[in-house]
């Protein structure tokens, strides 16, 4: 069958719920939290007109959702949930649960903002504080990435068996309509086949325990396993990336997405939608003649410190976009950009800048500001200050 | 009188066929943490310090040990003593503290 897309003009939480829907996924548990609200409705209204027949689970709380999507995922169900922020963060016990009994959920997080203050904007925050629960984790930087990552992320999940977080911006993808370019579903079936687990509650056959106990003596080794099926997904990330783009048009066979690198000083480094408008300051600054590229990076866990390496080593100056922050530090993927560089020997010049944190705008402006600065830091060989808090009113 | 007694051991003649699972190199373990038998293969005493032993000679059979072991890894024998099955006890030491008369101690286990 010829691939011709059916064309939708929708929102990054329904690009979330048609996603579900193509994916055939069979359970979802979910509780409501803005901004994530919509794509439990979308997936509710699908199964009252009759379109799909998941199975759906009003939990009370955002704990019971993963629990509930835990117990689902392992009697061998394709299963998933969405949330944002304090929704998130009520569900870390769980989230541990999920990637530590190797179950492949795929859950959309709108990044939200972490009270107090109360805010129900964009901030990086909630998703990047559950960077060590074993779960990878996927920024999508518009509505398409949103609904290919949520299909990508079945296919890889299910392969190496570890759960997956989609990532999107409240509001700005949430809640903003765009054109998303679906798969018909006959082909999304060829692209993403049922689930094989690695083991279910139903098989009477083979029966197992999950959950049970292991004494000092077996705990290490499965950590080990969980961390050697990230190190895995790397190579699987790729490949189901590349394999999407020769189906779709659409190619993600990089975990950090480039433009410009080979004859820029400099790259703006970040994840999300705010890289959507450091991509089109970029195309502005260079008309303008500033050695400049991006860096928008996909794929935050596994961390893509390979492929960091290879930019590295080809600019003399890294500006990475926090819209986070980790406290008493740095922003996040400063943080961890860095570590990663530290033993390669590739040391160009980082800035951290802090934007956009609750949802502040970050414009194309403001990239060019950034750009201004980075290139004086850059004739002058070192850094005027290492974190930026870029809008701070003075 | 033998059927009687087989009920009150933990797995009766099962026990006699029970294999330790062990894992000696990674490749042997399961890809996901989940259990691969009963506890017939997995024992679950391997993290006590210390072990209870039964002088015979003080025990009056009242069993009040076999009823508290909250394992239970306490079976009565054939000839009516009790005995600890130390490939679940885990050494709390719950039935030292409940014996009317002093019949079991705790011991540092040798490793």
């Amino acid at each position: 069958m010829e691939y011709k897309p059916i064309r939708k003009v929708v929102s990054g939480n329904y690009a979330a719920a048609y996603a579900v829907k193509h994916a055939r996924v069979q359970v979802v548990a979910a509780y409501p939290i803005t901004p994530q609200t919509s794509i439990i409705e979308k997936i509710a209204e699908f199964i009252a007109n009759g379109e799909t027949d998941i199975q759906y689970v009003p939990v009370e709380s955002e704990h019971s959702a993963m629990a509930a999507t835990i117990g689902a995922s392992a009697t061998g169900a394709r299963a998933f949930t969405a949330t944002a922020a304090q929704g998130l963060a009520l569900m870390h016990e769980m989230l541990h649960w999920a990637s530590g009994a190797r179950l492949p959920i795929v859950m959309v997080d709108v990044n939200r903002a972490m009270a107090p203050p109360w805010s129900v904007w964009d901030d990086q925050t909630d998703s990047l504080a559950q960077r060590d629960t074993g779960w990878m984790q996927f920024y999508a930087e518009n509505n398409q990435e949103v609904y290919d990552g949520v299909l990508m992320s079945y296919k890889i999940a299910e392969t190496v068996n570890v759960p997956v977080m989609v990532v999107e911006s409240a509001f700005i993808l949430s809640h903003t309509y765009d054109v998303v370019e679906m798969i018909p579903q006959e082909l999304v079936d060829e692209f993403l086949p049922p689930r094989k687990p690695l083991y279910t509650l139903t098989d009477f056959d083979n029966p197992v325990s999950v959950g049970a106990l292991a004494t000092p003596n077996d705990y290490y080794e499965f950590r080990y396993k969980l961390a050697k099926a990230h190190e895995d997904a790397k190579k699987v990330i790729k490949d189901v990336g590349k394999e999407f783009g020769e189906r779709f048009g659409r190619d993600y066979s990089s975990m950090i997405e480039t433009g410009y690198i080979d004859d820029a000083d400099f790259v703006f480094m970040g994840m999300g939608s705010l890289m959507g408008t450091v991509k089109q300051a970029v195309d502005l600054l260079r008309d303008e003649g500033y050695r400049v590229g991006y860096a928008k990076v996909r794929w935050f866990r596994p961390f893509p410190k390979e492929e960091l390496e290879a930019i590295a080593e080809s600019v003399k100056g890294i500006a990475v976009l926090d819209r986070n922050f980790s406290f008493g530090q740095e922003g996040i993927l400063f943080n961890e950009a860095k570590g990663a560089l530290y033993n390669t020997g590739e040391r160009p010049l980082m800035k951290d800048y802090i934007v956009g944190l609750g949802g502040r705008d970050f414009t194309v402006p403001d990239v060019k500001a950034i750009a201004e600065n980075m290139k004086a830091i850059i004739e002058k060989g070192e850094l005027d200050r290492e974190v930026e808090w870029y809008h701070l009113k003075r | 009188m033998r059927v009687v007694i087989e009920l009150n051991t933990l797995f009766g003649e099962k026990k006699e066929e029970a294999k330790k699972l062990v894992f000696t190199s990674i490749d042997q373990y399961p890809e996901a943490p989940v259990t691969l038998g009963t506890t017939l293969s997995n024992f679950t005493g391997d993290w006590r310090t210390f072990i209870p032993v039964i002088d015979e000679s003080k025990c009056v059979k009242c069993y009040i040990c076999w009823k508290f072991c909250p394992e239970p890894a306490i079976y009565i024998k054939e000839d009516g003593y009790v005995a600890i099955d130390y490939d679940y006890c885990k050494g709390c030491g719950i039935c030292a503290n409940e014996c009317p008369t002093n019949a079991i101690t705790m011991e540092k286990e040798e490793k």
